[in-house]
């Protein structure tokens, strides 16, 4: 089933076009990520979504029915802000009852509602504690525990957990995904942060300036991205993009980039014969350059060894990445960590060029 | 910076100095209520009693003669307070009420409401003068407290208004946001999550209105006449009145108890008199 | 159900429209009202008959009108320049870490509290030669000590302009101590860091950020001045004979003492227009502040 339609939706606020022809549709059970960086758009979708706001053009069906003109309160949805937007002058139990007392819900209802969402999220202990009494962990718990009371068709997250520190976020993306894989419950979220888009997502989508970039799995977002845009946001640190020329036929093509002595040469696959003799963008994962002795799959061919001048190498324990040059172009590389490299000198590297994408450099969109 | 025993000296010199000043009209007052007549006249306002004389309190609370009616000034203390207390409870509570719908209820033509409301903060109140006068006398409330009443909760809602708005403003959006999922409406907003909130900007803005209207002169002494007018208006009557024989002694006695309310709220609500104060400027 | 919705609505419509339209249209309207009154030929009663301007011209070249415009002019100047500057000084010399800080502040504040009629009644009584400061003076031996300024047609303004800063120069320092107190605290740090002394201090740094509070604290004086009516009533009541009039009580005494309401309330939108030429200029650099912060933001 449809849990959520969204079709041909634009957004203007006076002359200022926020959304362009927006058309998604989520799944029952789905659990849909929209990111990009700020400003894109995506704050303002969930609220069209929620019927907070309005939407200049377009359709959005919740549950299969049409949601245009339907107040907040009736579209059967539940939201948590970033700010959590827990009242202030109710305790956590009157926060999370608050809605259901709004519907009518009879109290020995909403007191067995409340005894279950409470214990699935371990929050029994809080429950007569007013929110500035809480602590940041403890009211995102809260502000999910509001949403989980109400068992709605969908579930709204707007950055939820961009005010929390490293660690707390990283516990509570592992709550929201169990809590995601326990309820099966259908999940529209938006994010700036991309691992938390990658880690959490069944679906991603890309915005930027208004236009969904691409709408996809999060395995092909990373791995053969829509275009430009969608290789340099998503990954840390991102897709490297060089300039690059290509020479030879289809089915044998190499990508040149540099030029004399220093040019790197790497054999490319998939690539419409119409493009031999032209400039394109390369794109190449970090990940995808690595130790000599890696050995990235048993495809011939798949890997090229060569050797590339080291510039800075920031160890992070776990690993190290490498600034390196590719025929005078800015590379990052990550290699293994007991790999002792010495700035300023060259060294070998292992290059994996399976995941080689290309892109043309007038539309910015992939070719291969 | 160092400090330098001069400086130091020279500030607290300096705000001695003014201090001195601030309150010498309290001391005159206070002092030479408890002085006789002719104990000022001969020393000047500002001298230690030679006596203490406590009969001027009762002498101006209850028996002293304004205008030919010889009930001292307990009628209108009393005028006064019957105006103030629902002046100044209706006036916050529709300040709140329209500062919640300008602040959280975005309208097509807010900005232009508030827009008339800063006018009506600074409109001089002779602008009003005729209308009010019209107005009270079709309305059969002339020379009435009820009247007195009208006036100054429709002209203190401009200045309630605005600063329960500029207090509301800083409540989060979120906060609605979530309200209106969990499917409140206009008023349970308001009553269950906006007026909790409010206690601070309430108690600033009655403090307010209640120093504003409890002090205030034209409108008292225009619209009501005799034993209607509040303490203001008849203070100046007192004054009129003695002005061939002076009194001060009782006088002083009667500005003390005119001046006490708004003067006990100042000292002990003096932290929400200066917040409310500098809420509006320093932004 | 649909008609018990309908009646929710339009109860909560009501409700929320009522007070705010009250609000606005008294203004609108009040001020429209008198305008038009302005421009008729009411005396003791309205009297919608046209006049025209000519209420304007007899008040503008009324003798009462005049003094009271040279009035407002000395006392203004005089007035809000040392309101301003004994604000600044009170409220500099409070930030300097003193102690009892809160004592001072209640002194230097609580004139606010207390009405302008017993304002000026208290300081006619120390400006009454024979009771008051001339008094106590000649007291202590110095006979020819003269200070009887509300009895005297050149000194009774500058009595208004005394009484009128004891009252609200303690308002202007909890403005400037407000402003003072919110100047970031690494400003000075880094002030004190570049060897800058307290008044240089003072001078270039603290002053320029507070610069906002300073239009302000200008603005609500001058306004405050161009309605002051009370204090003179209690304290000279106009006089001698006319002598220390200010607008608002030619508005008051055309309209109630001599029954001439078109005039009075063309005197009322005259002081409204005096009024405005503060405020604009004001509203303009609130909005254009505004507009510059949002563009920031």
């Amino acid at each position: 089933m449809s849990a959520l339609t969204i079709r041909n939706v634009s957004k203007r606020f006076g002359a200022v076009q926020v959304l362009h022809d927006i058309d998604l549709d989520v799944e029952s059970g789905e659990f849909l990520i929209l990111v990009g960086p700020s400003g894109c758009g995506k704050s303002t979708l969930l609220s069209i979504i929620a019927g907070l706001e309005n939407a200049t053009e377009g359709r959005i069906e919740i549950g299969g029915k049409p949601m245009n003109g339907v107040p907040a309160k009736d579209r059967n949805i539940a939201m948590v802000f970033q700010s959590y937007a827990l009242y202030p002058s109710m305790t956590v139990r009157q926060n999370m009852t608050f809605g259901m007392e709004c519907r009518g819900v009879p109290k020995r209802e909403q007191a067995t509602i409340l005894d279950r969402v409470a214990r699935l999220l371990q929050i029994e202990a809080l429950l007569d504690r007013k929110p500035s009494q809480l602590s940041g962990g403890q009211r995102q718990r809260v502000a999910m525990g509001r949403a989980l009371v109400r068992d709605p068709l969908l579930f709204l997250f707007d950055e939820p957990l961009s005010n929390l520190d490293a660690k707390l976020r990283l516990e509570m993306r592992m709550e929201i995904k169990r809590l995601h894989q326990r309820l099966g419950s259908t999940i529209v979220y938006v994010t700036h942060d991309q691992i938390e888009a990658m880690t959490l997502a069944t679906r991603i989508a890309v915005m930027h300036r208004g236009v969904v970039q691409q709408f996809a799995d999060p395995d092909t977002v990373y791995n053969r991205p829509a275009n430009l845009f969608v290789a340099r946001f998503m990954g840390a640190p991102p897709m490297n993009t060089v300039p690059a020329r290509l020479t030879g036929e289809a089915g044998a093509m190499v990508a040149t980039i540099g030029q004399g002595a220093a040019a790197v040469r790497l054999p490319v696959a998939e690539v419409p014969a119409a493009w031999a003799g032209r400039e394109v963008v390369l794109g190449l994962r970090p990940e995808c350059i690595a130790e000599p002795t890696r050995h990235f799959s048993d495809m011939d061919g798949a890997t090229v060894t060569l050797d590339a001048p080291v510039e800075v190498i920031e160890p992070t324990g776990a690993e190290t990445i490498v600034l390196l040059r590719f025929g005078g172009e800015q590379v990052l590389g990550r290699v293994a960590p007991d790999l002792r490299l010495a700035p300023g000198t060259n060294a070998r590297f292992a290059v994996d060029t399976r995941k080689i994408c290309l892109f043309d450099p007038q539309t910015e969109l992939r070719i291969a | 910076m160092p400090d330098r025993p001069l400086a130091r000296a020279l500030i607290y010199g300096t705000l001695l100095l003014f201090s001195v000043f601030y309150l010498l009209p309290l001391a005159v007052v206070m002092l030479n209520a408890v002085r006789s007549t002719a104990d000022i006249n001969h020393n000047s306002v500002i001298a230690w009693p030679e006596a203490v004389v406590w009969g001027n309190f009762g002498e101006t609370w209850s028996r002293y003669c304004i205008a030919e009616h010889c009930t001292g000034i307990r009628p209108y203390l009393y005028n006064s307070l019957l105006m103030v207390i629902p002046a100044t409870i209706i006036s916050t509570l529709l300040g709140a009420l329209n500062g919640y719908s300008l602040a959280l209820w975005r309208f097509r033509g807010d900005g232009l409401v508030f827009f008339v409301m800063t006018l009506g903060v600074f409109l001089p109140q002779q602008m009003n003068l005729v209308p009010w006068a019209i107005v009270l006398r079709d309305l059969g409330l002339f020379n009435t407290i009820s009247g007195l009443v009208l006036i100054h909760v429709v002209q203190g809602m401009s200045f309630t208004t605005l600063f329960c708005r500029n207090y509301y403003v800083s409540i989060p959006p979120d906060l609605l946001k979530a309200a209106r999922i969990d499917g409140a409406g206009f008023f349970r907003i308001f009553w269950r999550i906006v007026l909790p909130l409010s206690p601070p900007i309430l108690v600033v803005t009655a403090i307010w209105q209640f120093t504003g209207i409890w002090n205030e002169f034209l409108f008292g002494v225009t619209f009501s006449a005799g034993q209607n007018q509040p303490i203001t208006a008849a203070l100046i009557a007192l004054a009129v009145h003695v002005s061939e024989a002076p009194q001060y002694g009782l006088q002083s006695a009667a500005v003390l108890l005119a001046a006490a309310p708004t003067l006990l709220v100042y000292l002990f609500g003096g932290r929400y008199f200066v917040r409310g104060l500098t809420s509006g400027a320093v932004k | 159900m649909p008609a018990r919705r309908l009646l929710g609505e339009g109860l909560r419509t009501l409700v929320m429209w009522a007070p705010l339209v009250v609000s606005c249209a008294y203004v609108v309207i009040f001020s429209l009202w008198t305008t038009a009154v302005s421009l008729t030929r009411s005396t003791l009663l309205p009297d919608y008959t046209w006049a025209g301007w000519r209420n304007y011209t007899v008040v503008l070249n009324s003798r009462n009108w005049q003094v009271a415009y040279a009035n407002l002019a000395i006392y203004g100047v005089l007035f809000v320049v040392l309101a301003t500057a004994v604000g600044l000084l009170l409220a500099v010399l409070i930030d300097q870490r003193i102690r009892g800080e809160n004592v001072f502040r209640t002194i230097f504040l609580y004139p606010i509290a207390v009405s302008f009629v017993v304002t000026g009644t208290v300081w006619g009584w120390l400006f009454n030669p024979s009771i008051g400061l001339q008094k106590l003076v000649q007291g202590w031996g110095w006979e020819g000590f003269r200070f009887g300024w509300t009895i005297d047609r050149d000194l009774a303004i500058y009595a208004i302009v005394v009484a009128a800063i004891w009252h609200a120069s303690g308002f202007a320092m909890a403005l400037f101590l407000a402003g003072l107190r919110s100047v970031d605290a690494d400003l000075l740090k880094a002030a004190q860091i570049d060897g800058a002394g307290p008044w240089r201090t003072y001078t270039r740094v603290v002053l320029p950020t507070i610069g906002p509070i300073f239009v302000a604290v200008l603005v609500m004086l001058l306004q405050f001045a161009i309605k002051t009516y009370d204090l003179v009533v209690a304290l000279t009541a106009g006089g001698p004979g006319i002598s220390s009039t200010l607008p608002a009580l030619v508005v008051y005494d055309f309209m109630f003492q001599r029954g001439e309401l078109g005039r009075g309330s063309a005197a009322a939108v005259m002081l409204l227009a005096s009024l405005t030429v503060v405020l604009l200029p004001y509203a303009g650099f609130r909005l254009w502040q505004n507009r510059r912060s949002a563009a920031r933001a």
